[in-house]
């Protein structure tokens, strides 16, 4: 293997790797019911019980 | 006395009987020494523990969440942010007058042994006991669980102190691998690496023990950082020791591997210590304060995927232009100018986060302080990328500029982020009402923000100048200046630089100051906290 | 079926998403530096370090010279005319660990071999501003007043060979005595050392005959950094050097 294999690999299927990584967060974060989920996540640090 | 801690005192004791056969029969007198510092943490632990225990379990060890580590994490982090703000004003004053603090006879004085004190200090004891305090205080709170391990949660936070305590002593001595941001030697590393998976084995068994579904997403990039620097440092840090009873090793690597492998593992320092961790307390803490949702936790997701994928690869930028194949420099110019997405993402989501509740930034200097952290993380995210690409970096590089965007990154974002999350967290753990005075922290902000002012934009024109001035010619076509015409050229900024660290120093003395007062319980009458006398009827 | 929710609920699950993550960049960049034949140039000269100098190289260290002085001289027009020519990965190929720095404080010092006297070598060293009176360097006196003190000279190169550098035992048996020999002409090994490593710069560095002090050590290594590779013979256009 030549660097010229291995930075060709990483340009071809690494930028393939790296998208589809991205598409499916992107995906999993817009999916819509998963919205509530995420409503009810992002109030976790507001709803503790106080401590005092 | 439970058999835990008997358990634990024999181990503490065989350690010691170890480290005690080590400085006997060590090579040299360094090695020795750190033998003894390693036997007096162990003896100062068992000292500690019969303490502790010595009239049954203290009552911390009862309650819902473990409260005493986090406090002592706060106290470690302010009593190591001092002390290395200081050690950062005495070497900018070294660089400004070199006569005045300088001592041929104390080469333990000396830049070459202070920078890495000041840059470990800031970065790894001031830095990584915040993340641990307040890591150790956001699992608990929103896993609704106690700390998983019993003692082993101080023992991460006593192992820890005492790898502080060996690396800088050890870099006054002049025992260092010579690696920037990862100086200590072999027995160090090996000793922070016990320390470390014992950190991940008490975050994770912790998260193991929730009662909530979902693991909140601070915690994702708690968890990003722990795992991940973990591996940067076993990596960064293989090396065959000369000897086992030495301090001195060979770094595994060589040359360029060596370069490459160093500064992937020191651009990830800054992706996965001072990001990710610091990210962490942005996302539990600006919700906290503000008392709202995080803007988007939709984006925080894209956010967190996208920054530790992206980050990784961004290290060569620390290498380009030299003998480091062009393919990775590109590579990681390509991904340094990508990365500048995530960021701005997750700045966005902070700062939005406030929305609707723009009006406490006038009123609380805490909030103001954690947003203000988010905008020079915004700030040096941008400068960053920039820096990255080969044009820009041919003139930056190996300047001052460099050292400018990494303290608006580090006094802006990490010293900020940190200051607000502790001023939040005193209250809280010492169980006030408040803090003792708000005004203070106004004090604190705005002489600390005129500080950083100072800092980064005398370092801007003082590395911008020294770069031109490098690579100027005359009309002969020769060199214009030579190197220390160039050096000369500094003096007036480095005087401003060092003025602008002794104001954020000064912050810092004022922060301390207010959270002891705080921690004693005493108020400070302030108009707007505690109205004095009811306002009288029209 | 796997999904996001899996990682929510599932630390395990996340750690290793993460672990997966932050490896590909690490594997795809670093690793194709060790066994890609294009990294390291073919030049001829370079050789390891004697053990005087290897000891100066250690003092360096020490010291922390590296948080203030590169080793590594850009490719870029005003660099190569100030310093020389540019440094190639050989130069370095048996540095552990590489000393190219981040910061130029002070100007860089890949080529500085030979550059100056060891007389300027040693004043500066001593007192910088003696010499240079706008320096910011910090004095460095006790140097020539420390005897040279290496634990075991032997064991340091052992280690350095069982990671790569090519060490003969020749070259290991003899360390102790190439260590002492090195810094003085006169001395019974000075040839030996000179022919185990060539070009090797024999004599008296600290100006002081009948002691080896750490100022020896240093300036030996300072005079010889950039001074190994024959750049008559390199060809940086040749298909084997182009990166």
């Amino acid at each position: 293997m030549t660097y010229q294999d291995a930075s060709e690999f990483a340009r071809s299927w690494g930028l393939v790797f790296l998208m589809l990584m991205f598409g499916v967060a992107v995906v999993y974060a817009l999916w819509p019911s998963n919205r509530q989920k995420f409503t009810k996540a992002a109030h976790m640090p507001l709803d503790e019980e106080p401590e005092l | 006395m439970p058999p835990g801690v008997i358990a634990t005192m024999v181990a503490l004791l065989g350690a010691a009987i170890i480290t005690i056969l080590g400085a006997r029969f060590a090579v040299d007198g360094d090695f020795a020494a750190h033998m003894w510092i390693f036997t007096a943490g162990f003896v100062a632990g068992i000292v500690w523990l019969m303490r502790r225990y010595a009239s049954g379990a203290p009552a911390d060890d009862r309650e819902t969440y473990a409260n005493d580590v986090v406090r002592a994490g706060v106290i470690a982090s302010m009593f190591w942010g001092l002390a290395g703000f200081l050690v950062g004003v005495v070497i900018a004053l070294q660089l400004a007058f070199p006569d005045l603090l300088y001592f041929p006879d104390l080469p333990f004085t000396n830049f070459g042994r202070l920078r890495p004190l000041h840059t470990s200090a800031v970065i790894f004891a001031f830095g990584g006991n915040v993340l641990i305090a307040t890591s150790f205080y956001v699992v608990q709170r929103t896993s609704k669980a106690r700390l998983f391990g019993g003692l082993l949660p101080w023992f991460v936070f006593w192992g820890y102190q005492l790898f502080i305590v060996v690396a800088a002593t050890g870099y006054l001595m002049g025992v260092t691998q010579g690696r920037e941001y990862a100086e200590p030697e072999w027995y160090a590393d090996l000793w922070l690496t016990i320390v470390w998976v014992c950190y991940l084995l008490v975050f994770v068994g912790t998260l193991w023990k929730r009662k909530e579904p979902h693991i909140y997403v601070a915690n994702w990039f708690y968890l990003a950082f722990i795992v991940t620097i973990a591996l940067l440092h076993i990596v960064n840090n293989m090396a065959v020791p000369v000897s086992f009873l030495g301090v001195k090793s060979v770094s595994a690597f060589s040359g360029v591997q060596d370069a490459l492998t160093q500064w992937w593992y020191g651009h990830n320092a800054v992706g996965f210590f001072l990001t990710a961790g610091f990210l962490a307390i942005m996302y539990y803490f600006v919700p906290k304060r503000a008392e709202r949702p995080v803007y988007s936790y939709r984006l925080s997701i894209v956010h967190f995927w996208s920054l530790i994928f992206i980050y990784i690869w961004a290290g060569p930028h620390h290498l380009h232009y030299t003998a480091l194949p062009e393919w990775a420099q590109t590579l990681g110019m390509t991904f340094s100018i990508m990365l500048w997405m995530p960021s701005w993402g997750g700045m966005i989501n902070g700062l939005m986060t406030l929305s609707g509740a723009w009006d406490k930034l006038r009123t609380d200097p805490v909030l103001r302080m954690l947003v203000v952290s988010v905008a020079f993380y915004g700030m040096s995210t941008f400068e960053g990328p920039v820096m990255s690409v080969k044009a820009v970096n041919a003139l930056s590089h190996y300047t001052d500029w460099t050292i400018g965007h990494v303290h608006s990154g580090a006094l802006g974002w990490v010293g900020y982020v940190s200051f607000g999350a502790i001023y939040c967290l005193v209250p809280w753990l010492w169980k006030r009402e408040r803090l003792y005075s708000l005004k203070l922290v106004e004090w604190h902000f705005w002489i600390s923000t005129i500080g950083i002012l100072f800092y980064i934009t005398s370092m801007w024109i003082s590395g911008i100048m020294q770069g031109l001035m490098w690579r100027a010619y005359n009309e002969f076509g020769f060199l214009s200046y030579s190197f220390v015409e160039t050096v000369e050229a500094m003096h007036p900024y480095y005087i401003i630089r060092a003025l602008g660290g002794a104001l954020f120093l000064i912050g810092a003395l004022i922060m301390v100051y207010n959270l002891w007062r705080t921690a004693r319980g005493d108020l400070r009458a302030e108009a707007g906290n505690t109205p004095l006398v009811p306002a009288a009827a029209e | 079926m796997w999904n996001h929710g899996t990682l929510e609920r599932n630390s395990i699950a996340l750690i290793v998403c993460i672990l997966l993550t932050v490896s590909v960049g690490g594997l795809i960049e670093i690793a194709p530096l060790f066994y890609l034949e294009n990294t390291i140039e073919k030049v001829k000269g370079m050789r390891p370090y004697s053990p005087l100098e290897l000891a100066g190289r250690n003092i360096y260290i020490r010291e922390g010279c590296y948080n203030c002085h590169s080793q590594q001289v850009r490719p870029l027009r005003d660099e190569v005319e100030r310093y020389g020519h540019y440094s190639l990965a050989a130069e370095s190929m048996y540095d552990h660990p590489f000393q190219w720095g981040s910061k130029r404080s002070g100007p860089d010092l890949a080529r500085v071999g030979g550059k100056y006297s060891d007389e300027w070598q040693r004043n500066h060293l001593i007192d910088p501003r003696s010499v240079v009176p706008e320096s910011i360097m910090p004095p460095y006196a006790n140097l020539a007043r420390n005897e040279l003190h290496v634990p075991d000279i032997k064991a340091l190169l052992e280690a350095n060979a069982m990671v790569g550098v090519p060490y003969t035992d020749e070259m290991i048996a003899n360390a102790a005595a190439d260590l002492m020999a090195q810094a003085d002409e006169n001395s019974d090994g000075a040839a030996d050392v000179a022919a185990r490593y060539p070009k090797a710069q024999v004599r008296d560095f600290d100006g002081d005959p009948k002691r080896v002090t750490e100022m020896d050590a240093l300036v030996a290594y300072l005079q010889m950094l950039g001074t190994l590779v024959d750049f008559s013979t390199y060809e940086p256009n040749s298909k084997d050097n182009i990166r």
